[in-house]
């Protein structure tokens, strides 16, 4: 190992593996973890070559490789535990996408919640045994996030008992589905539903796309892959196009709503389901926001301790580039907004499974919240570890460019998460209907429950006016518990700002859906605000639950430097509500310089606490030994330019120029 | 024919777009010769970047070297020459897709650098090709800070030679564009030892292949670095040195120079070495940063007045998502962007110009000013640039992460520009250490260089502003950055200088005000921005409607800063509360107003289909015909991949179920 990086360890205040316990949620669950992990990587079958050295479609054909080796060996160990599913899968393809993600993870699924009993007969154990590979395609070339735009329609035609399917429009061609491209033979279309001359909305249907056996596609099917993409490169993300494709009525998907045979519409119950899969699915993200960015700052600060740059004191030796007060500042909020990151995503997770055991029961009185909390959180978490793993990037200078260093494939990899399961923005807005809603309730007398309460304070501030000054003096700044008072007061005082613009608005213009476009700026900011105020309010409140004294201790310096990093980039919005004063910003603004000295100490031993096997980190950087320089030369001599000493070019090309002039 | 989404927008700009092309270009003629040697590029099939999204790293290198060549060709037979009007156009009418660019240079550190003798023997040699050469500073272990670097040239008395060596492993280069594959010489910059002693970094010429059969020539390793984020078309290398021998004539010796006893003899500043990298800066600005960010404009606004996304009123049809508040307010402050630092630039360009014929002159008093100029700047200008095109690239949602979009292959060649030429934090802080000393000369009564004379002249007091509209005019949003700068600068000083009374050591309190001191670097760069952007809106002809729209986008450019750094400016009450929501109301009432404008503006930096290369910033605006059709020409459509025979047919058919 590396000399410097081992100083680094030998002076760490705490031990890792207890901090990588609670990461993990227990001792065993690490074991378990690891042992999984062994699994995969002292298999030979699961080795190869550097994927950077691969062609899109050798990647593709890399993965598929290994996915149906993967399918194999779950089975072969028995391994069922959806979390236990999902790291052998991530050991597997090292944390990247794969041809099978769909089946697995929605056309499979779907087929458990939407199916009847009937279908399941049909489609499951085909599926299950990959005789069918599915996927799901929502996702029109000209409709995204809105839903009801989508423009495939499905009509009954009651002589044949059939559902004739089509892509009427160039931009009701199905667009971006994983696996749809060249892995799948059936799909689980979304179409307009057309019986007895109406539409019914949006409806699934499972539709066979390639022939068995040859898979061919199938007359009336054109489909394909959508070509290059920034990242993505083992996804086969494909096109759908369908021509009066018929396909029968027992293929549409009739747990809840049903065409009947002389085609009749049977209305589904109730859909508020559908939310519960949509929470889950976000609480994954903000779990990956977690993790990528985790990786991020892992490969980032190994390596800045590695490399020496420039001069300090003058005369001394070039020293650690992470005892730059810049690039601590670029670093250690990152790496306390990853452990923010991971607590978040586990509260969600866990939320999620509290509630959906009332869900069985009949008590969906908190997943509206839930719903509404985690679409800003699953936007708030995508857009700062998209633009963190950036910054990670950069603080790796030049390097942090070669597609050694491991980051341009965790961004790439990372950054469609802002955009697909809800366009960030538009998550956003959900979030800030739900804040407008509460504030209005709050207006009107009522009182508001769970993260939002804080409203109810609105109230009673107008009946009793602070005074600001007064206000400000009760922060103290090394008080986690009082700074999330702070970003409590700025989330009530963003929301009831927005609220009230949306009101004056309201007064002025015809139309609730203008006004609430012409504010929709304010409505960002204010959820915004109410996200971060629930991360530093959830990460301060797990510092109680951290038993060891000296990992409490360093955890409660990051929750610290998270909070006060956000107050210094949001100081405006403290200022201005009167929240903080001058000389407490300036204080916050020299607090989180101190918090990074004291951070600095320990910051390879908390990054060493992401337990990130260097096989799973992919990267040159960030290599646990921190033996940079001699594996970049290793590397580089296998990159395809260098096949040959002499290239073809210069055959082809430079000698007859020279030749010529 | 024109998508009618995008021909409405078309209809009724409140400007001339043509008078605006006119103006960006510098004028009229300008214009025509641009779109001539456009005209004359797109229509050779030999430039042709169609199937570019589907290609190889080493088809990507190989087809910039066929341009390369055929450009040759092309130039001779167009009349192009090096030094006409048309040259700095070709460039850009390829999208940068070409090698050998840093031949170009190598030849200008010679020009530069080298003596009248060197001069006369390597650039005709250059310019006929006859040698390709690269230019070798940074290394494995070593970038931005040059002083570091460990490869090292000894003089041998003896022979008359340099003697080069790659001492370790972090000191091989690394990175230097053309050197992996094409270059036969190259720069290298080495420690220099004569009997013994260290004189400092300083540029050799090295041959590392041969003429004949370009095979490595002996004691060289050379190669490629392997695979980026982008610049696939460019061979960026290592290079190795084990005792290669160069005879001493191949030192670089206009300013330094060793003589054949070893006598080390140095003419004039050292300081003139680094004005290469300096210029350098500056002149990349225009093509490798702003015209992507122009690009990333056009393609994302085109798209978002074609895409039409949920319902603004009920019963209408799907708006364009470039109606929405929140997309404009992605979108509109780049673009002011792009104009703010397309006005900047060319303020910047005429500065250099002045300043190098003042260094061809052998005066070198407008050196610091310069230097700190071309290092705000450039990472000011790289890094806004950077994040407005990443900005533009998810504002396309989806279709943006297809690399037929084009803004993945804009986006992560433009982002390089934050680390090439300087680190910009580095270089934020060397602009900081400029700041410092002219505050201190300012406050102790000494004269200082013009761009920092408001350093001297702080006023105390509050932003007059009484309404929102007062935030529309320049003096007071100039003011308020010129106030917010001035606080930065002289609060870190204080800051500074308090640690050092306080016994902290110099170095030691530099460390601990760094990141104070690069934002205070980037305050002044905005605020420059700010008033050189309103100073040229004043000067504009108020004809055909360009000084309003450019008014429009300057107060954009200027208030989006003071929306975004609400902080800053807030902190010391020089805007108050009140104020600050004025800000707030008068930038989101110009969205609207400029959103009518926002196709006509970006026609206006009059990109051609083939410059752009995507599918959804034609201008036509056929996005979902093209994206369709272009798609089709993917190789994963065209071969039948491997995998299905392998490994998917065996899954689908049921050899793995059986267990």
């Amino acid at each position: 190992v590396n000399a410097d990086l081992r100083r680094e360890r030998a002076a760490a205040t705490f031990q890792p593996e207890l901090l990588t316990h609670i990461l993990d949620g227990g001792a065993e669950r690490t074991r378990r973890r690891k042992e999984i992990e062994a699994l995969v990587i002292n298999d030979p079958d699961f080795q190869h070559e550097d994927l950077n050295f691969l062609s899109r479609s050798q990647r593709y054909e890399q993965a598929i490789r290994k996915s149906s080796l993967m399918v194999m060996k779950l089975r072969e160990y028995g391994i069922a535990d959806p979390e236990e599913i999902y790291w052998f899968k991530s050991f597997v393809h090292r944390g990247r996408p794969e041809p099978l993600d769909l089946h697995l993870g929605m056309f499979l699924p779907t087929l458990l919640t939407q199916a009847t009993p009937e279908q399941q007969d049909r489609f499951f154990m085909p599926a299950w045994n990959l005789e069918i590979i599915g996927t799901y395609a929502q996702t029109e070339m000209g409709h995204g996030t809105h839903l009801r735009g989508l423009e495939t329609t499905a009509t009954y035609d009651p002589a044949t008992q059939e559902f004739i399917l089509n892509s009427p429009t160039v931009t009701s061609i199905k667009w971006w589905p994983g696996g749809l491209g060249k892995t799948s033979n059936h799909a689980i279309v979304l179409a307009q539903l057309y019986t007895q001359g109406q539409c019914k909305g949006l409806h699934a249907f499972i539709v066979p796309i390639r022939q068995l056996g040859t898979h061919e596609p199938l007359p009336g099917i054109t489909v394909g892959d959508i070509g290059p993409k920034f990242g993505y490169d083992e996804m086969d993300n494909g096109y759908l196009k369908m021509d009066n494709f018929r396909i029968p009525r027992e293929n549409m998907l009739m747990k809840y709503a049903q065409v009947e045979p002389d085609g009749t519409y049977v209305k589904p119950l109730s859909d508020k389901l559908t939310y519960g899969t949509m929470v889950f699915i976000r609480s994954l993200i903000v779990g990956d926001s977690a993790r990528s960015l985790s990786r991020a700052c892992t490969i980032a600060i190994r390596y800045s301790a590695v490399r020496h740059q420039s001069e300090l004191k003058p005369g001394e030796p070039e020293p650690q580039i992470l005892d730059y007060q810049t690039q601590q500042y670029k670093l250690f909020p990152l790496l306390a907004t990853a452990y923010a990151f991971h607590f978040v995503g586990a509260y969600i997770k866990d939320t999620y499974h509290r509630i959906s055991g009332d869900i069985s029961e009949g008590d969906l009185s908190e997943l509206p919240e839930l719903h509404a909390l985690t679409a800003g959180l699953k936007a708030f978490t995508s857009w700062t570890a998209n633009a963190g793993i950036e910054e990670c990037r950069m603080a790796c200078g030049g390097h942090g460019y070669s597609r050694c260093s491991g980051i341009p494939d965790i961004y790439v990899t990372f950054t469609p998460s802002c955009t697909y399961e809800g366009e960030n923005t538009v998550m956003m807005l959900q979030t800030a209907r739900f804040l407008v809603k509460s504030y209005t309730q709050v207006s009107s007398g009522q009182q508001v429950t769970g993260m939002v309460s804080y409203l109810n304070d609105l109230a009673r501030q107008r009946i009793q006016p602070q005074h600001v000054a007064a206000k400000s003096a009760t922060v103290r700044i090394n008080d986690p518990a009082s700074l999330v008072e702070a970003y409590k007061a700025r989330a009530a005082r963003l929301v009831e700002a927005a609220a009230k613009n949306l009101q004056a608005e309201l007064n002025h213009r015809k139309s609730k859906e203008d006004a609430w476009n012409r504010t929709s700026v304010d409505l960002v900011r204010a959820s915004e605000a109410h996200c971060h105020y629930v991360i530093v309010k959830l990460f301060a409140a797990k510092l109680s639950d951290i038993s060891d004294a000296a990992v409490r201790a360093v955890m409660t310096e990051l929750c610290l430097l998270y909070a006060l990093y956000g107050i210094s980039k949001n100081a405006g919005d403290f200022l201005q509500a009167g929240i903080l004063t001058d000389a407490q910003v300036t204080q916050v603004n020299q607090r989180v310089k101190e918090l990074l000295a004291v951070i600095r100490p320990n910051a390879v031993a908390l990054v060493d606490s992401f337990d990130f096997h260097d096989i799973h980190l992919g990267s040159v950087l960030g290599r646990y030994d921190g033996n940079v320089y001699e594996n970049m030369f290793e590397w580089a001599k296998k990159s395809p330019l260098n096949k040959t000493e002499v290239h073809e070019s210069f055959h082809k090309h430079l000698k007859p120029m020279q030749a010529k002039l | 024919s024109v998508n009618p989404d995008l021909a409405s927008e078309r209809q009724t700009p409140s400007f001339s777009v043509e008078k605006l092309t006119a103006w960006l270009d510098g004028g009229a003629e300008h214009t025509r010769i641009r779109r001539a040697v456009v005209e004359a590029i797109d229509r050779d099939p030999v430039f042709s970047r169609e199937n570019q999204y589907f290609q190889s790293q080493n088809e990507r290198y190989e087809a910039a070297v066929r341009k390369s060549v055929h450009l040759q060709k092309k130039m001779h037979e167009m009349g192009w020459t090096e030094n006409g009007p048309e040259f700095k156009y070709i460039y850009r009418a390829l999208s940068g897709d070409i090698a050998f660019l840093l031949h170009r240079i190598f030849m200008r550190s010679i020009s530069m650098l080298g003596s009248d003798k060197q001069i006369a023997k390597w650039i005709p040699l250059a310019s006929q090709y006859q040698l390709i050469g690269s230019y070798a500073q940074t290394e494995l272990g070593h970038g931005t800070y040059l002083q570091g670097l460990e490869t090292t040239a000894v003089f041998d008395i003896a022979t008359q030679e340099f003697i080069l060596n790659t001492p370790k492993i972090s000191a091989m280069k690394w990175w230097p564009g053309d050197m992996g594959r094409s270059a036969t010489h190259t720069v290298v910059f080495a420690q220099l030892y004569v009997h013994g002693k260290c004189y400092g970094v300083h540029p050799f010429i090295v041959q590392i292949r041969s003429l004949q059969d370009h095979s490595l020539c002996p004691g060289i390793s050379a190669g490629d670095i392997g695979p980026k984020m982008n610049f696939e078309h460019v061979d960026n290398g290592y290079l190795m040195l084990q005792n290669v021998r160069i005879p001493r004539e191949n030192m670089l010796n206009k300013f330094c120079e060793v003589q054949p006893d070893g006598t080390y003899v140095r003419r004039g500043s050292q300081k003139i070495n680094y004005f290469t990298m300096t210029t350098v800066r500056i002149s990349l600005m225009s093509d490798e940063v702003i015209t992507p960010l122009m690009k990333a404009c056009t393609i994302a606004i085109r798209y978002s007045v074609v895409r039409r996304q949920s319902k603004l009123e009920p019963g209408e049809q799907e708006a364009k998502i470039l109606d929405y508040q929140t997309q404009q307010e992605k979108l509109l402050p780049q673009l002011a962007a792009a104009y703010a630092f397309h006005s900047i630039n060319n303020y910047l360009e005429e500065l250099f110009d002045k300043g190098y014929r003042e260094i061809q002159r052998r005066n070198f008093d407008t050196l610091p000013e310069l230097h700190a100029f071309s290092s705000g700047f450039k990472a000011l200008i790289t890094q806004h640039c950077t994040a407005a095109v990443e900005i533009c690239l998810r504002a396309c949602g989806g279709h943006g992460y297809s690399s037929l979009s084009g803004l993945p292959s804009l986006y992560t060649k433009i982002l390089a520009s934050c680390i090439y030429e300087g680190e910009n934090t580095i270089l934020l802080l060397q602009t900081a250490r400029f700041l410092i000393k002219c505050f201190m000369a300012a406050s102790a009564g000494q004269s200082v260089p013009p761009s920092v004379t408001y350093l001297a002249a702080v006023k105390p007091g509050k932003c007059p502003a009484k309404n929102k509209l007062d935030f529309l005019r320049p003096d007071i949003y100039t003011e308020a950055y010129q106030h917010m700068a001035v606080r930065l600068v002289s609060s870190t000083a204080a800051k500074l200088q308090n640690l050092i009374q306080s016994g902290v050591k110099k170095h030691e309190a530099w460390n601990r005000c760094t990141v104070q001191l690069a934002q205070a670097a980037k305050a002044h760069c905005h605020y420059i921005t700010v008033k050189n952007f309103a100073e040229t809106v004043e000067k504009l002809e108020t004809k055909a409607g360009i000084q309003k729209i450019m008014k429009h986008l300057c107060d954009l450019f200027a208030l989006h800063g003071i929306f975004s750094n609400a902080g800053d400016f807030l902190h010391d009450g020089y805007i108050s509360g009140a104020q600050m929501d004025m800000v707030t109301a008068s930038y989101l009432d110009l969205l609207p107003v400029i959103r009518k404008d926002a196709v006509p503006l970006v026609d206006a930096f009059d990109f051609t289909d083939k410059t752009l290369n995507s599918a959804l910033g034609s201008y036509d605006g056929q996005v979902y015909q093209r994206l369709y059709e272009w798609a089709q020409k993917s190789p994963t459509n065209k071969q039948m991949s491997p995998a299905y025979e392998r490994y998917l047919k065996p899954l689908l058919h049921n050899t793995l179920s059986k267990l």
